[in-house]
């Protein structure tokens, strides 16, 4: 899973079995950052309830 | 008694009724727990899985439940990508259903494994050139999408919603919602496909085996098409069958003939697609390994050429005409018909490509063997039906699951002016964040 | 130490020297910590490396013949090391050995899928559906030098491995990089008191066992000699283990044929 696991191997295999891998979990964990940052931000500002 | 939780604008049956039906479902769930420490605790030989079956029942569920799950990824894809809009009436049921057939997988296979706690070997010693590998990963990767995919509809209860950072999470994750759709259909297609994979690559087993391009055998491309196609129909299916419990319209039928349109074509084609590919495995591929068609098919109490009719022909091609025929989606027997057709099929389909595999002798001097599971396997198999339809019945009474429910079911005013009453005896805070209008039953993504 | 030239560890059972009467299993039960059960009547769930299968021509008497042959892991090559099980292991638990030709399995690795015993097609993986229980006192007549399995994984034939790398230890110990042929042996090649179980190098020309079956190295192993065969050969699984027979019969049992095709 990890390139300093003892199975890695820097073969094209690996690189794009983890790369899809990698790309999905950042996508995912990015885009929840993002919208935790902004909806605590937009709290901040007074947003939310039932304003909109 | 919960009222303050339920939805605006729909009405729900008495929680006495509520709560007597959790606890007859949750007996069974109950009982699928006991069977599930068994295994846990004493280990695999509750089962009547042995050497010719490394694989059984538990593996078949796996398969099936993440094929006929397949609907969320796919009215996902059309709904997010394609722009089918409508969809959106039935997406919320999709993604629940979802979450539910994944986390059952997720928890089936934790009691497949001989050392469930050795199961995240998987990811730290991968072996990259294993389809289960590309299925553990995909899957669990995608079971998050879904979890990303439910969080809103949670967050829309009533009262979660009047915590404004709740509100703001919520509408912002149905703002970027197209990115985590398009992530599930792109890892929804690696795991079908994958779970595909999985027999289709084992070139020891002639039933199994099938040739395909690049690493990928025929099956991978199979599964994933059949899951796109079936598991819509099983989204249909669950909403016809929570319609006739609720006794009421849930999605219009605009929503569901839509769907049932673009499943009937799926399913036309991968049955085409899946015609071939048995053409060919039993012309071309099986023979080149000493096999005719037939050899698959006889010589054992089970496994006949009926099979292979009922998957193909009669739960294939069947409610794939039924379904691309405008009458036929509009007929509600017809509709009933095909999408319960659809689902044993491609449940069946599962099936073959586990447990027949594994059935069929490969060495000339051994015989067929036969397997029944055992009543931990049974119950087992069982708790996650108990577990999703406990799930249902809770999201269905707390969470605006069906957007066109309350259009479709107006309810009495006096009602309204009862929630507004009792409202107004809750605790001061609640009261506070309920001084806005309260949210009617709104598509999700609006 | 490593050895100077790839090997191809093989064995050679001789079907018509074999009498079927299970010394090799016995050997490979108490050679390898193999566990069993009070009642191991059921042979879909005991555990056993090497089985012996009784095959007969289904003649009636007195045309009846009787040929028993035993079934050791096949330690598969595949294509270029693509064995069926190996290559379908999730965590990396089982190995195609480039140096041995062995395919070893780790079962400190193994989490018990089980998804190496739906892809093999000898029914050589075994899974361990209990925890070994040994009679009091048997504990102490185990081999220490084969680690006992625990409940939940998977075993299988090693070629008794465990052997081999004491045999390695030794070499190196007194300045050796190659071993010679008998230094090397499996349990149930010693213990065959027909002497139907030959093992050794198929890379070596020197070794008995590429002399009796000649394997064609450039087309996959297959043996040059005639009265040689590997099961179910036409899978392309590639095994190292080698059958020898000169009875028709047993020789159309070796892996499936149509109706019209001739063995």
């Amino acid at each position: 899973m990890f390139p300093f696991s003892f199975e890695w191997v820097w073969d094209m295999d690996h690189i794009v079995f983890h790369g899809g891998l990698w790309y999905a979990l950042n996508i995912m964990g990015l885009g929840m950052t993002y919208c935790i940052i902004k909806a605590a931000w937009d709290t901040y500002k007074g947003k939310g309830g039932h304003n909109h | 008694m919960d009222s303050a939780l339920i939805p605006r604008g729909v009405k729900r049956c008495p929680t006495w009724q509520f709560i007597l039906g959790i606890v007859i479902v949750g007996a069974v769930l109950l009982w699928g727990v006991f069977a599930m420490l068994l295994c846990w605790i004493k280990g695999l030989n509750q089962t009547n899985m042995n050497t010719a079956y490394g694989f059984a029942i538990w593996i078949w569920a796996d398969l099936a439940v993440i094929a006929v799950g397949g609907g969320a990824f796919f009215t996902g894809f059309l709904r997010y990508i394609v722009g089918k809009d409508e969809l959106k009436n039935i997406i919320n049921f999709a993604v629940l259903i979802g979450f539910i057939c994944y986390s059952s997988a997720l928890l089936i296979l934790a009691i497949d494994i001989g050392q469930p706690l050795r199961g995240w070997f998987i990811f730290w010693h991968a072996n990259v050139h294993s389809m289960l590998t590309e299925v553990a990963f995909c899957l669990s990767c995608y079971f998050g999408v879904l979890c990303i995919e439910y969080l809103p509809l949670i967050l829309e209860n009533r009262q979660i919603d009047k915590v404004p950072f709740f509100h703001n999470l919520s509408h912002n994750m149905h703002e970027i919602m197209a990115v985590f759709a398009a992530t599930g259909a792109f890892l929804s297609f690696f795991h079908q496909g994958s779970l595909g994979g999985v027999a289709g690559v084992l070139f020891g087993r002639p039933f199994g085996f099938r040739e395909g391009v690049l690493i990928w055998p025929w099956t991978f491309f199979l599964f994933t098409w059949s899951a796109a196609a079936c598991g819509p129909c099983f989204t249909i299916l669950i909403t016809k069958i929570t319609e006739a419990i609720a006794r009421k319209k849930l999605v219009k039928d605009n929503v569901i003939e839509l769907l049932a349109k673009i499943s009937g074509w799926m399913l036309l084609t991968y049955s085409v697609a899946k015609i071939a590919d048995t053409w060919y495995w039993a012309t071309v591929t099986a023979p080149s390994k000493g096999f005719t068609l037939m050899d698959f098919y006889s010589n054992n109490p089970l496994y006949g050429i009926w099979i292979l009719i009922l998957e193909v022909g009669i739960c294939g091609v069947l409610p794939a005409l039924i379904l691309i025929t405008d009458k036929g989606r509009k007929t509600s027997f017809a509709l009933w018909a095909a999408v319960i057709l659809a689902v044993i099929g491609v449940c069946l389909n599962r099936w073959v490509m586990v447990l027949q595999i594994l059935a069929v002798p490969v060495m000339p001097f051994i015989s067929w063997h036969m397997y029944f599971p055992s009543w931990q396997e049974i119950a087992t198999t069982i708790l996650p039906v108990a577990y999703g339809i406990i799930l249902i019945m809770i999201s269905y009474r707390y969470l605006p699951i069906f957007p066109q429910e309350a259009e479709l079911n107006p309810i009495e005013p006096p009602t309204y002016a009862e929630e507004d009453k009792q409202e107004q005896e809750e605790p001061v805070e609640t009261q506070e964040a309920s001084n806005a209008p309260e949210p009617e039953m709104q598509p999700a993504e609006a | 130490m490593k050895q100077e030239k790839a090997k191809k560890y093989g064995m050679v059972i001789d079907l018509d020297k074999c009498t079927g009467c299970g010394s090799c299993m016995v050997a490979c039960m108490a050679e390898n910590n193999v566990p069993f059960r009070e009642d191991e009547s059921d042979k879909l769930l005991s555990i056993a490396w090497m089985r012996v299968y009784k095959l007969t021509n289904g003649k009636p008497f007195p045309d009846t013949d009787i040929c028993y042959l035993p079934r050791p892991c096949m330690h598969c090559e595949g294509h270029h090391g693509h064995s069926p099980c190996v290559s379908v292991c999730p965590a990396t638990a089982t190995d195609y050995s480039e140096e041995t030709g062995i395919v070893s399995q780790i079962y400190t690795r193994c989490f018990g899928c089980r998804y190496c015993m739906a892809a093999c097609p000898y029914h050589v993986r075994l899974f361990n559906w209990w925890d070994p229980v040994w009679p009091d006192g048997m504990e102490k007549s185990l081999s220490p030098n084969v680690s006992v399995r625990m409940r939940g994984v998977v075993e299988k034939c090693s070629f008794c491995f465990h052997r081999y790398q004491l045999t390695m230890d030794k070499a190196h110990m007194e300045g050796r990089r190659e071993l010679e042929e008998d230094e090397y042996q499996t349990a149930c090649t010693q213990a065959c008191p027909a002497g139907a179980i030959t093992f050794g190098d198929l890379n070596n020309p020197k070794h008995t066992v590429y002399r009796m079956v000649k394997p064609d190295h450039k087309q996959g192993g297959k043996p040059k000699n005639p009265k040689a065969f590997r099961l179910l050969e036409r899978l392309g699984t590639n095994p190292k283990v080698y059958y020898l027979t000169s009875r028709e019969w047993v020789r159309s049992m070796d892996d499936n044929y149509l109706k019209n095709e001739s063995k």
